[in-house]
């Protein structure tokens, strides 16, 4: 019978989590607030992100509580508005955004690479005091009456209408996006410069190509949403005209440049969620990527596509007729990419030696999830059905599918993957395979219903509905009340496992990459000597010839 | 010689720190100079359609200045120039695929 785990780990009663690490290295709050190790500002980042996404989901419950009634009984209708705002500011600027670059692509490219730290370590540091002094900016104009113009900021309601904190908000978003620039930068100079000898490009680990596409896109695209952002501040106070038909502007022109932002934004969230499931699927399967080289260019493809189709947001906006034909068409070029790595993925289960610990069971719930989301953005890419879905709840299931079913699943996903790397301790499997069960049940019960009141015509952002639409809806209260249970367990046995959690070794997975290849929690260093990448990328017989060679030294 | 080092060390991909010398600075910064009173003094001239043209193009040829000698793109690695291009090339695609639909809107049903 084969083994239903890779999980190795070290003899337990004389295991010792290694006294010099990064977490050791120094003590105090400075030592954290200043310092300048990517590992450092991996957890610091982990900590504020982990916080925000608490605040977004209480929010999201508020919503759905909300909506548990055709009426619109729990909040004012005005309340409702700041409401959902506020939850897809916080959700998409302080935590989708960020999620897993400034986490984990923090805490791994330098490793992955082989190399001490990122580029520019006091750049890192300060891209998370802009992200906190953004998000904590967001969290005052929410205490200080919100905002209610729904995350996009739209023009003329966010320039002309609405009379609540929109500049705070916009501005709150502005310095977050600085923090995002700064992070691609960042990784873009480290892959390009401090790869360690012999780390070619296509020895690079597929997570990296997957952040280095996204850096791109962080880099060339959030500067655009700032200067839509500074547009709306200087047509409210004012009046300069641009977004104003009055004085020979035009609101569509905002929605032009939020979305050549905020399109390939979703491609900034999902990339390195991507990733992630690379590495995860490689590892459980014991096989190279299949299409490895596809896989990469793929992540690049999706980046460079992911520019030539905002205007798909904008179909029922009065654009033209011929820009929503050629923008339909190029929408559909995009799907391409996306399907390359999921049937790639496919095949590298084909014939795998396949395990099913909790980073698998979220990525197996990730290629699903994401399947039907992106199959779903189609629907929404064809300009005929997008007429009639647009703005219902088809699109916010959609768009929750790609975000939270994948871009969050791959996150908790990569979290639990490399939670030994980080802590040197394991988390508890057995509840956290239940975790990611429910998860992924607490995840279908609370967005499919959407997906058939959207094609039934339930509009978004509205806090009544016509009765008939109330049995889907107590579905989707119910089943995120079961996905706050699937979200709430990770943070309780993560954090019971920092004291209680087995010692883990340095690689429990069995995995190839070199971050396994040093010690957990790692040296400040990362490594003890300069690794030289002298074998393929996920070449798994380099790694048991090299247990072998361990084993003969031991025992000799 | 020195520049044939510089050269050497381009080649094997080495930070070699260009010296600009005060002349040059001093040039660009009259011709940037020159170009802002241009600009004023062709704001005050009825052009019709060309008063905006005339600007954006005095603009795009200071901003060309400042990237290539007060941000030593001139003197760069070709990576650095690559990445200048991205952007100038995300910059054109935003606006031509923008002005497609502006242009097109009169056009009417297809």
């Amino acid at each position: 019978m084969s083994e239903s785990t890779i999980v190795k780990l070290p003899d337990q009663s004389t295991a010792r989590i290694p006294k010099m690490n990064y977490l050791s290295k120094e003590n105090g709050i400075l030592s954290w607030l200043l310092t300048g190790d990517h590992k450092r500002i991996a957890i610091l980042y982990l900590i504020s992100l982990s916080f925000f996404f608490f605040i977004g989901g209480a929010l999201a419950g508020l919503i759905r509580l909300e909506l548990l009634t055709p009426q619109a009984d729990l909040m004012a209708t005005d309340t409702y508005n700041k409401v959902f705002t506020m939850h897809g500011v916080i959700m998409i600027f302080f935590f989708l955004v960020p999620s897993v670059p400034a986490t984990l692509g923090n805490f791994l490219i330098p490793m992955m690479i082989g190399a001490k730290d990122l580029a520019l370590p006091k750049i890192n540091l300060l891209s998370w005091y802009l992200y906190m002094a953004g998000g904590l900016l967001a969290l005052y104009t929410m205490a200080t009456g919100g905002v209610d113009t729904g995350w996009t900021f739209t023009t003329p309601l966010s320039t002309h209408y609405v009379n609540t904190n929109v500049l705070t908000t916009g501005l709150a978003a502005f310095i977050a996006g600085f923090s995002s620039i700064f992070t691609g930068l960042n990784f873009i100079v480290t892959i390009h410069k401090m790869r360690a000898p012999g780390m070619t490009w296509f020895k690079l680990p597929l997570f990296v190509w997957a952040h280095y596409a996204a850096s791109v896109l962080m880099v060339l695209a959030t500067p655009v949403v700032a200067i839509a952002i500074v547009l709306v501040a200087l047509e409210r106070t004012i009046g300069i005209g641009v977004f104003d038909p009055t004085k020979g502007g035009d609101p569509i022109l905002f929605q032009h440049l939020f979305w050549f932002y905020s399109h390939p934004a979703v491609y900034i969230m999902i990339l390195p969620g991507m990733g992630v499931i690379s590495e995860v699927i490689s590892t459980f399967s014991r096989k190279r990527v299949f299409g490895y080289t596809a896989v990469a260019f793929s992540s690049v493809a999706i980046a460079i596509f992911g520019f030539f189709v905002w205007a798909h947001h904008m179909f029922i906006m009065g654009i033209s007729n011929y820009a929503v034909l050629v923008f339909s068409l190029l929408t559909m070029l995009v799907a391409v990419p996306s399907a390359i790595k999921i049937f790639n993925w496919t095949f590298t289960l084909y014939k795998g030696s396949i395990t099913f610990e909790t980073p698998m069971i979220y990525a197996f719930g990730f290629m699903g999830l994401f399947t039907i989301g992106g199959l779903t953005g189609v629907f929404l890419g064809v300009s005929g059905t997008d007429i009639h879905l647009t703005e219902t709840y088809f699109i916010v299931a959609h768009f929750h599918f790609v975000m939270v079913g994948g871009m969050l699943m791959a996150f908790l996903s990569g979290i639990h993957f490399w939670w030994p790397k980080m802590t040197g301790r394991m988390y508890p499997e057995k509840i956290s395979q239940l975790a990611a069960v429910v998860t992924f049940i607490g995840f279908n019960f609370t967005f499919f219903p959407q997906f058939i009141l959207g094609t039934l015509g339930m509009p978004r952002r509205y806090a009544s509905y016509p009765p008939e639409f109330q049995i889907l809806n107590v579905f989707s209260t119910a089943g995120a009340t079961i996905l706050g249970v699937g979200y709430l367990l990770p943070v309780l046995y993560l954090v019971w496992s920092l004291r209680y959690g087995k010692i883990a070794g340095n690689n429990p997975w069995q995995a190839t990459g070199l971050e396994w290849q040093t010690q957990s929690p790692p040296l400040t260093e990362n490594f003890v000597k300069m690794p030289i990448m002298d074998h393929d990328v996920y070449d798994y017989e380099w790694l048991e010839a090299q247990q072998e060679k361990e084993k003969e030294v031991a025992s000799a | 010689m020195s520049e044939q080092n510089a050269h050497a060390q381009h080649a094997e991909g080495k930070h070699a720190h260009h010296i600009v010398s005060p002349k040059t600075y001093a040039l660009i910064l009259l011709a940037l100079l020159v170009g802002t009173a241009t600009t004023v003094w062709a704001s005050y001239v009825d052009l019709g359609i060309w008063n905006p043209v005339i600007a954006l193009a005095i603009a795009c040829t200071k901003a060309t200045l400042v990237v290539l000698f007060f941000m030593h793109v001139k003197y760069s690695s070709k990576l650095t120039m690559l990445t200048v291009l991205a952007g100038i090339f995300m910059f054109l695609t935003l606006i031509g695929m923008t002005l497609a639909d502006y242009i097109s809107r009169a056009w009417g049903q297809w």
